[in-house]
């Protein structure tokens, strides 16, 4: 097996007196999903920010292609081909998807005054970008705002993957989605991974991510409760991880 | 595939002035009912003169407000870019072009002062905008009393260069036995630029993110800074070119004017589909609010009635489009 696109070893974070994450050791291969899962304060968002370049860690290493690494900014975490894709940060709701797809990065057409965005162009590239990964969303001029949060994440997802991403890290894409919702964003995490991604999911529910992981982190409390392989827990095993983190905290 | 894409277009273009087409619609029809003289080929020319007076502005301050800004000091640049042309013209006894481009230049300094502070202190341009709009209210009246000891400037009409600028900014030109003023043409011809920009330039789509988005808009790169003092600039630029046109109309510009006609270009752009808090709106909708304005403005005269009326008309306009653009878009949002 190569070496992990990123990997985490014995990292931690501190915010003032909190101690917010505690030697976490986390690897993300390209090809796979690495799911961390936790309940609410577990510091899995802590995590995220981390690797996503908002935070810089004070403990441990964040190693990305082997070199150590720690990021002042999203933006040079995007450098190094890591996108992160927030919950509510994503896209522009007013704006049509194709628009928000391309955002900032607009394709262009003509000389001089006559330069123009080529809207056409977009459009199609963006019906591709969006089929490739198994989202069937035909009418790209509707806003954001019109599409099912399962439709948005997927938007997201596809802005990040078209622009070279090598690495995914996704906030919570499943939380608050119905069933058929959650599926279709999950499809699109597999293709992601099928793409060669290196694919880090955020996640509270152990179901979602044993849809698509291959390897699973419980967070309890700022620390890593347990690190899995697939082959080496089952979806059961994994929910009571979860619940006997549920079961201690009410203890 | 193609037709619903068609509609589908359609329907995105239409709907933030869908509103005031139907309004605009409506206050032709009842200044028709009412006032005879709103029927002559004439009358129609006065109303679009008077509409191109306030609709240059409301193009620059409905992109303005689709950027998610405010510029209530735009009224009084007007008369602060008239009054600096003209008194520079005549001080120094310079061709009026030399006051034209002087001014010009004070203008877009003090749009981009605007968006400086905007941007650098986070304060919402609702105040920012305040506070200028008094500064220049008050400089228009103390620096013309200090420079003339009056209230007005002194006429410049037999100056070098009038003529000329006043073929630019102030002329007219019969079509079939109809008047037609030059600042209609100029508004048309703005009015298309604005549109081309909004639909068709990256910075259109730029506009809409900053205004619609903001943090979005920053997190994937998009300058968000430039784009909000480059619209700032676009309004005063919009306020210096009406300006000009009254110096050049009238020949001597009153200091106190201005005042409260921010309000009629943030109206007009509002009742052409504006979102309050940025991020929706259109160039083509800046028009047609403008247009409902000088209907109004015309048609009260037209139907003799006392033009001390026409603010409060004014005030029940804006009420009743805005109640039928929220109406409009429920239904538009239902019909999905």
């Amino acid at each position: 097996m190569s070496a992990p696109l990123i990997r985490l070893t014995g990292v931690g974070k501190r915010y003032g007196a909190l101690e917010a994450l505690r030697a976490v050791d986390l690897e993300a291969h390209a090809g796979e999903v690495t799911c961390v899962l936790g309940d609410n304060g577990a510091g899995k968002s802590t995590l995220i920010k981390i690797v996503a370049g908002l935070h810089p860690h004070d403990d441990g290493v964040v190693e990305v292609d082997g070199n150590a690494v720690r990021y002042a900014s999203p933006r040079e975490a995007l450098a190094h081909g890591i996108a992160t894709v927030f919950q509510d940060l994503a896209l522009a709701p007013l704006m049509p998807v194709w628009a928000n797809l391309f955002l900032g990065q607009e394709l262009e057409a003509g000389w001089g005054p006559l330069r123009r965005m080529d809207v056409a162009r977009m459009r199609e590239v963006t019906r591709a970008a969006l089929a490739d990964l198994g989202t069937d969303l035909p009418d790209v001029d509707r806003p954001v705002a019109d599409l099912s949060g399962g439709q948005r994440q997927c938007v997201a997802i596809a802005r990040a993957i078209h622009f070279g991403a090598r690495a995914l890290v996704l906030d919570e894409p499943t939380a608050a989605l119905g069933v058929r919702q959650a599926g279709m964003v999950l499809r699109q995490v597999a293709a992601a991974k099928a793409r060669g991604l290196a694919v880090i999911l955020i996640t509270h529910n152990p179901n979602h991510a044993y849809a698509v992981g291959n390897r699973f982190l419980v967070l309890q409390r700022g620390a890593g409760q347990g690190a899995f392989r697939r082959a080496e827990i089952t979806v059961d095993a994994l929910a009571r991880q979860m619940a006997g983190e549920l079961a201690e905290q009410g203890a | 595939m193609s037709e619903t894409g068609a509609s589908r277009k359609t329907r995105r273009l239409a709907t933030p002035e869908a509103g005031a087409l139907a309004g605009a619609v409506l206050v032709y029809l009842f200044f028709f009912a009412v006032a005879p003289p709103f029927r002559d080929l004439s009358s129609l020319s006065t109303v679009l003169y008077v509409s191109s007076i306030y609709g240059i502005p409301a193009l620059a301050v409905a992109l303005l407000m689709i950027g998610g800004e405010f510029d209530l000091s735009a009224g009084v640049a007007v008369i602060t870019a008239a009054l600096t042309a003209s008194m520079f013209s005549y001080e120094m006894t310079a061709n009026v072009w030399v006051g034209v481009g002087v001014s010009l230049a004070v203008a877009l300094a003090v749009g981009v002062l605007n968006g400086v502070l905007v941007v650098r202190t986070g304060i919402p341009s609702f105040l920012v905008t305040l506070g200028s709009f008094f500064m220049l209210a008050g400089l228009n009246l103390a620096g013309t009393r200090l420079i003339t000891g009056n209230v007005a400037t002194r006429s410049i009409a037999d100056m070098d260069g009038f003529a000329s600028a006043r073929a630019v900014f102030a002329s007219s030109f019969s079509v079939g036995g109809v008047d037609v003023r030059v600042t209609v043409l100029w508004w048309l011809a703005f009015a298309a630029l604005a549109s081309w920009v909004l639909w068709r330039r990256r910075v259109g789509n730029w506009i809409f993110a900053v205004g619609g988005a903001p943090l979005t808009a920053r997190a994937v790169g998009v300058p968000v800074r430039r784009v909000k003092i480059a619209l700032f600039a676009t309004t005063a630029f919009a306020a210096w070119f009406v300006g000009m046109h009254q110096l050049f109309a009238y020949d001597t510009v009153q200091s106190g004017e201005g005042v409260g006609k921010e309000f009629y270009y943030i109206i007009a752009a509002v009742v052409g589909g504006c979102l309050l808090t940025g991020g929706q709106g259109s160039a083509v909708g800046a028009v047609l609010g403008a247009l409902i304005f000088g209907m109004t403005t015309q048609g009260i005269i037209y139907a003799g009635w006392n033009p001390d009326w026409f603010k409060f008309f004014v005030g029940v306009l804006l009420l009743a489009v805005i109640l039928l653009n929220a109406g409009v878009r429920r239904w538009q949002a239902a019909g999905r």
